[in-house]
């Protein structure tokens, strides 16, 4: 751990942060459009990661479809399958208190992981040599190639969902019932139409995560348990239903974690991350960009 | 004897002043009645007097202690009381017990609590419901429970928030009753109202707001043939007050 | 509707006691009464975690701290000063206490998700720090000596039935502490801030100096129930006392139970022990996620279904039919949200 702080480790623990707090990020968006359109936290958004990594997983292992490939796929099933827990599930509490609404996502959590652990076992799968597999070097320093993809991927699909929102129909309807149900609904929106595709994206985006995940990342039932926690430390620094703020605390997390964990200590990743979340709510309640 | 007095009192929000150098004052025992158009800064003032909000400037008193910015439950403490514009009871309670948290403010002790809460309720004829759940009552009725709530408090100045919106008129005829038999107590009375057949009989004094600027102060019938203040209403696309 | 705690609720209540304590008698297997000291202690958690959560409307999800500050607490004043357990529980209760109101302090001024989240967040760090912190074991976690066997030690290895005895006073103890409460002037101003913050800071309460009184107790009496486990286990590690599951499952038994009422997390602790232990025996061990769907399932249930938890479904069957009515589907339970 008592490494030489030279400049180029520092510039590599923080670049190596910035590439997965773009993870991160990707990760936050899906959960931030949930609550900004309807006002639900879903706690089970990181099972949503780890089904997109067990897809691609999946469509390695046996039919040797490489991660990368089956992105897409991974995308829609993912969409589709958030779509369908809306439809199902989520529809019911809608109007539902606070509390049911975070015991119904909590329930929906432990249900995911268990489905998991009884489908797939809980051993620790990998998916070995993709396309992906090696290094690569920027700025002279030695990175994964994986954690560069994936952290493109994760810029890339950030971009494009944050694109969909301001330049087409639907996206411009999610907007309008995040701000106002009633008058969306005036306006002709089918709420129940846009809640649906809120849980769909917000669903792919997890699914996404972890497929790009999956190139160098281990794949196992609770994987979610590692970035549920940190994506919602990024939708409260970002504020609750900002897609700009996800992607700017989704850089700083993924550096503070990185950076904090080399220069104190790795068990005390976690910790620094949710010691930043308290420190910047009980400073500014809202986050660093939110919405009250 | 002045009870409050408000002193260029003013409330921004960001870039936006929501009232704008008011003043005024009130005596123990006056009904003070505060109108204006839709925008015209009554909540926010009045939310600024009971604690809701802190003044950006300007000063509050009551009997000469200032008040200005101090949190609700320290205002409360103080004796002001307030009812809401939306009712705000306690739901999972009984109509008693909503009555008894404002009397534990004076009184811990549950059974005192108690006796005082149904002596209130009596008073604002609510007693037959006393043990009903309080989300069992019409709206007209939980209106008043608030009243009886605030009144358990011990307060000196009590602050009605449209207390008379959505009333029948006959029921309007009872929360005008109400709030002369709360004055015959010798509590003062802020009455926000946009209920003019409710409110120009009731108030000895009536304030008019517009845009944040007090326009106009005096006794309703001199307020109703104020110029300004039929030209606030007109302007504004609704009904000028009339006596 | 929360229900105040009439007399003749506490006779009902000291009556079951009374039941319960002759159970042993009639439950002889020592698998059935692991079983059934298993659902008092968690019983005791939930209705010490229903004081904040549930009367207050303060959604802790990160109690375990309190649980394992207690285990902690007494292990580690036994183990370096050989302290009695009992001395040692009420150590652990008082720094539990201490450590509530601490977090407390800057966590109520959020409202909804961020404190819940902020819950989380404080479990998950105390969690983290205990697992590094070497004089309290670390992640290996703490052994419990068993010198001698009896009232005195708190400790005993051949039989398991004292400790039944030690689990339904605590639990007594908690229904009397938080019955005491919900009839005083705390317990009015507790359940008028969770239905409506703002109406009661007009009425003259401090919210902030309810909510720490109410987490205060809430941690205590949690703290007191981690020194009974870190006794009957012998053993304690951050996994088993400290994690965000335990937070989850105290928080759970309360709501499946009914939040609004002194003994619901009493029947939510019952019935989600036994499913617990029920599908553990049908399926053969925790390994294969089956008690995790069901135990999902059953969150999911509660949660769409029935708000009011189980006690609330036949609080409203009982009420209706005073008043001769059917029973309708029932309203999404009012004033539960932070």
């Amino acid at each position: 751990m008592e490494q030489a702080l030279s400049v180029e480790i520092l510039v590599q623990t923080l670049l190596s942060g910035v590439l997965i707090g773009l993870v991160y990020a990707l990760v936050a968006v899906g959960l931030t459009l949930i609550f900004g359109v309807m006002d639900i936290v879903n706690f089970a958004h990181g099972e949503f990661l780890m089904l997109g990594m067990y897809a691609s997983f999946w469509g390695w292992a046996l039919f040797r479809l490489d991660p990368v490939v089956t992105l897409p796929l991974t995308a829609v099933l993912l969409f589709a399958f958030g779509a369908a827990v809306y439809r199902l599930v989520i529809r019911r509490i809608i109007a539902a208190p606070m509390l049911s609404q975070i015991f119904t996502t909590f329930g929906l959590m432990i249900l995911l992981r268990g489905a998991a652990q009884y489908l797939w076992k809980p051993d620790f799968r990998s998916v070995e040599s993709t396309i992906v597999s090696g290094r690569v070097t920027l700025l002279g320093l030695p990175f994964g190639l994986p954690q560069v993809v994936a952290a493109a991927g994760a810029v890339l699909t950030t971009a494009g969902v944050w694109w969909f929102m301001r330049s087409t129909r639907t996206g411009a309807a999610l907007e309008a019932t995040a701000a106002d149900k009633e008058a969306a609904a005036l306006m002709g929106i089918d709420a129940q139409r846009m809640f649906a595709i809120a849980w769909g994206i917000g669903a792919a985006c997890a699914g996404v995560a972890g497929a790009l995940l999956a190139t160098y990342f281990p794949v196992f039932p609770e994987v979610g348990a590692n970035f549920i926690l940190i994506a919602f430390v990024l939708v409260a620094l970002g504020g609750f239903g900002s897609v700009i703020g996800a992607l700017w605390a989704g850089i700083l997390v993924g550096v503070v974690e990185v950076l904090g964990g080399f220069l104190v200590g790795p068990a005390y990743k976690l910790v620094l991350v949710l010691a930043l979340y308290l420190v910047v709510v009980w400073l500014r309640p809202h986050g660093l960009m939110g919405r009250a | 004897m002045t009870l409050l007095e408000v002193r260029e009192l003013t409330k921004r929000f960001g870039g936006l002043v929501a009232t704008d150098g008011v003043s005024f004052s009130l005596g123990a025992g006056e009904i003070l009645g505060l109108i204006g158009p839709n925008g015209a800064g009554k909540t926010t003032l009045f939310n600024c007097v009971a604690g809701a909000f802190a003044p950006t400037r300007g000063e509050i008193r009551l009997e000469g202690e200032a008040i200005g910015g101090l949190p609700p439950e320290r205002v409360a403490a103080l004796g002001v009381a307030r009812t809401f514009q939306i009712v705000r009871i306690f739901r999972s309670l009984t109509v008693v017990e909503n009555v008894m948290v404002g009397a534990m403010l004076r009184e811990k002790g549950i059974a005192a609590a108690e006796r005082i809460a149904l002596d209130t309720l009596a008073f604002t004829g609510l007693e037959r419901s006393a043990g009903d759940p309080a989300s069992l009552l019409t709206v007209a009725e939980q209106k008043r429970l608030e009243v009886a709530r605030a009144l358990a408090t011990r307060p000196r100045l009590l602050l009605l928030d449209e207390v008379m919106a959505g009333l029948t008129p006959s029921e309007v005829g009872e929360a005008v009753d109400l709030v002369r038999r709360i004055r015959a107590r010798g509590i003062a009375c802020i009455v926000v109202e946009h209920v003019m057949e409710g409110i120009m009989p009731l108030a000895d004094r009536i304030l008019v707001l517009d845009r944040g600027r007090k326009i106009a102060e005096g006794t309703p019938a001199a307020v109703a043939a104020d110029p300004a203040v039929i030209e606030a209403y007109l302007g504004d696309g609704g009904r000028a007050p009339g006596p | 509707m929360s229900r105040l705690p009439s007399r003749r609720r506490l006779l009902a209540i000291a009556a079951a006691a009374v039941v319960a304590s002759l159970l042993p008698l009639v439950v002889k297997a020592p698998a059935a009464q692991n079983t059934a000291i298993l659902m008092l202690m968690t019983a005791q958690l939930g209705v010490a975690w229903n004081l904040l959560g549930g009367y207050a409307g303060q959604v802790s999800l990160g109690h375990a701290a309190f649980f394992g500050c207690g285990a902690y607490v007494s292990t580690f004043l036994l183990l370096r000063l050989g302290l009695s357990p009992w001395l040692g529980m009420a150590a652990g209760a008082v720094a539990a206490a201490a450590l509530s109101m601490v977090i407390g302090w800057p966590c109520f001024r959020l409202r909804g998700h961020y404190f819940a989240m902020a819950t989380i967040a404080v479990g998950e760090i105390v969690q983290a720090v205990v697992a590094n912190w070497d004089a309290l074991g670390g992640a290996v976690g703490l052994y419990l000596p068993v010198a001698e066997a009896g009232w005195r030690g708190l400790v005993w290895n051949t039989t398991k039935l004292p400790y039944y005895y030690v689990a339904l006073g605590l639990l007594v103890l908690t229904l009397l502490v938080s019955a005491a409460v919900v009839r005083s002037h705390v317990g009015y101003y507790l359940r008028a801030i969770k239905d409506e913050p703002d109406a009661a800071r007009s009425l003259g309460v401090s919210l902030t100096r309810y909510k720490l009184v109410a987490i205060a107790l809430s941690s205590a009496l949690t703290a007191a129930g981690g020194t009974l486990y870190a006794q009957k286990e012998l053993y304690i590690d951050p996994g088993s006392v400290l994690p965000t599951a335990l937070s989850i499952k105290v928080a759970l038994v309360a709501i499946l139970g009914g939040v609004s009422t002194l003994s619901g997390p009493i029947v939510g602790a019952v019935v989600l022990t036994a499913i617990e232990e029920g599908s553990r025996r049908a399926f053969g061990g925790t390994g294969r996620g089956t008690d995790l769907v069901i135990y999902g399932l059953l969150i999911i249930a509660v949660a769409v279904f029935r708000p009011a938890g189980i006690l609330g479904i036949l609080e409203r069957r009982r009420h209706l039919a005073a008043r001769g009515e059917e029973p309708r589907p029932a309203p999404a339970a009012g004033g539960q949200g932070t």
